[in-house]
């Protein structure tokens, strides 16, 4: 008798909780989940002539990401077009993930390293940026690269060069604008990994006459890799969706997927195909997170 | 001197590394908050202090409109975002796991995962069917997709202030004849309070910068400060745009300096 009862009452709290939840839930499926349904689908069909869909089941959408059709022959070609936005998108958030690497560990390190007064602080300083608007970030890094910005005028100023070095509207102008906007998403998660370090291993390593770059190496590294991880995996991620800073600092160009997603629903009027590469950008994105989740639980219990 | 002692923590170059890293961080910042009171055109030579740009960014009557609109669409998504996270908090802490769990939170969380532009583009599509079908394009479809992805931001502080309260201030209540109401409005509420507000005031952060996903929902003449200023950079960037981001800096780090002090532990 008493267990009926404790299932009734299981099932009530059970209610209470999906009931509390529901109207949370409605606001997600119809403005967030539900219309990834929508995309899926549009995928599959056959693009409208000014824009939109016609309801023809087409596998076109999902065929146009890699090939083009010949107008003359209708045989299939790869399209490089394509295939070198890509790459960029792929490079351009592989090396904004090395280069945030490559300044945020030091940086991470250096802020763990702090008496515990001085640290919030120096956290409070990474956090500042990390919520600023992204836009804002990236005018202002607009600001100090663009031909008349303060890099150039301030090596003119100090004769160092003569004419202004062009990286506005390159690829090394969206590379710098995000290493320069995702900088706060690698060092937070390497802060988190170092802070639970135990420096006492340090002095094991030095005890044993190990150097400094070989305690970095066989110590440090391996002990917050889930941290490292972490840190990458969420600046590849944006990295890849990027959308702002490479319209702002690429131009018209230097277009990442995000922008060539874009371009389909504008001038290139080609629905379906801008829906199969953004649910291909939410396959690899899904994927990447799941190796996220796994280093984070990982991390979870180191002395398990 | 030669016997200074050794520390182990020190790595050679790390910390010149960081204090570079910390200039590189905030000189872009502080040049556009600079340049945003320079008296002359350039954002390069310096021609003495002005509030110029300020006025011409508030006389302007687009500017106007935008921010009537941010500030507008902000309060009233993360007020709606606040609520349901509050509701929704409620109902997934303080309790033993029950079916269905995994599945709320991937829900809530599920706008933190997918990339924005995804997002943005399924909202066109669907919102553009319901435009067409329904011949309305208010501010509201604006403020529903503001809200659904502000519902992350606004449940996960709520659920962090709610995991720290065990449930013995209500067990003491309902002894002493609360009826669940009274237990709820007397005691859990006014405890819960710095979470809410704190909830509240990210998700308003995050409902004020949004740029992409508003650029693909809204409609004509629907611009909100970002998508303008998104707008102004296809031309030449005016010093306008710099007072325009100089307030919205302002604006953020108020807010999150307010957010810190609200949930900052208390030992």
């Amino acid at each position: 008798m008493s267990s009926d009862a404790e299932k009734k009452a299981e099932a009530a709290r059970t209610r209470s909780a999906w009931l509390l939840s529901t109207p949370a839930l409605i606001v997600l499926v119809f403005a967030a989940s539900g219309p990834l349904l929508i995309v899926l689908t549009y995928s599959f069909l056959t693009p409208g002539q000014y824009g939109n869909v016609i309801w023809d089941f087409d596998l076109n959408g999902w065929v146009s990401i890699l090939y083009t059709r010949d107008i003359f022959d209708g045989t299939l070609k790869l399209a490089d077009a394509h295939l070198s936005i890509f790459w960029r998108s792929v490079k351009l958030s592989l090396l904004t993930t090395a280069i945030t690497f490559a300044v945020g560990f030091p940086t991470a390190w250096f802020i763990a390293t702090r008496p515990p007064a001085q640290r919030a602080f120096w956290l409070f300083l990474i956090t500042i940026p990390f919520w600023t608007n992204l836009l804002i970030r990236t005018v202002a890094i607009n600001e100090v690269i663009r031909n008349e910005g303060l890099l150039n005028t301030s090596l003119i100023w100090l004769g160092v060069i003569s004419e202004p070095i062009r990286i506005i509207y390159t690829d090394t102008a969206v590379l710098i604008g995000m290493a320069y906007v995702y900088l706060p998403l690698m060092v937070l998660p390497l802060y988190a990994a170092i802070d639970r370090f135990d420096m006492r291993l340090l002095e094991a390593g030095y005890d044993l006459y190990a150097s400094r770059w070989r305690v970095l190496r066989r110590v440090i590294l391996p002990i917050v890799k889930p941290g490292i991880v972490a840190g990458s995996i969420l600046v590849f991620v944006p990295s890849l969706g990027a959308y702002v800073t490479p319209r702002v600092l690429g131009g018209g160009k230097n277009m990442m997927i995000g922008n060539f997603i874009e371009l389909q629903f504008g001038q290139g009027r080609n629905w379906p195909l801008g829906a199969a590469l953004s649910m291909t950008l939410l396959v690899v994105v899904m994927v990447a997170l799941l190796v996220y989740v796994r280093a984070a639980n990982k991390e979870g219990n180191p002395h398990g | 001197m030669a016997d200074r002692s050794f520390e182990v923590a020190r790595l050679p170059g790390f910390r010149s590394i960081a204090l570079t890293a910390f200039v590189l961080l905030y000189l872009p910042i502080i040049t556009l908050v600079v340049y945003s009171f320079n008296a002359g055109q350039s954002v390069a030579v310096w021609e003495g202090f002005s509030l110029d740009w300020y006025t011409t960014a508030w006389e302007n009557e687009a500017v106007k409109g935008a921010t009537y609109r941010s500030l507008l669409i902000a309060a009233s998504a993360s007020a709606i975002a606040t609520t349901v996270a509050t509701m929704a908090a409620l109902g997934t802490t303080r309790r033993k796991a029950f079916k269905g769990q995994t599945f709320i939170y991937v829900m809530i969380n599920q706008p933190l995962m997918v990339p924005e532009i995804v997002t943005a583009v399924a909202l066109l599509i669907f919102f553009a069917s319901i435009k067409v079908a329904t011949g309305y394009n208010g501010l509201i479809y604006l403020i529903i997709a503001h809200a659904a992805f502000c519902i992350p931001f606004a449940y996960l502080p709520i659920r962090a202030r709610l995991e720290g309260m065990d449930l013995t201030l209500e067990t003491a209540a309902a002894d002493l004849y609360a009826s669940h109401w009274q237990a709820f409005r007397f005691v859990t509420l006014p405890l819960m309070l710095p979470g809410i507000i704190a909830g509240a005031m990210l998700a308003f952060v995050i409902s004020l910068d949004d740029v992409v996903i508003t650029e693909f929902v809204k409609s004509g003449g629907q611009d909100t400060l970002p998508t303008y200023m998104l707008g102004q950079m296809r031309r030449a960037i005016t010093p306008e745009v710099n007072a325009i981001s100089t307030v919205l800096l302002a604006l953020t780090v108020l807010l999150l300096t307010a957010f810190f002090l609200l949930t900052r532990k208390k030992d």
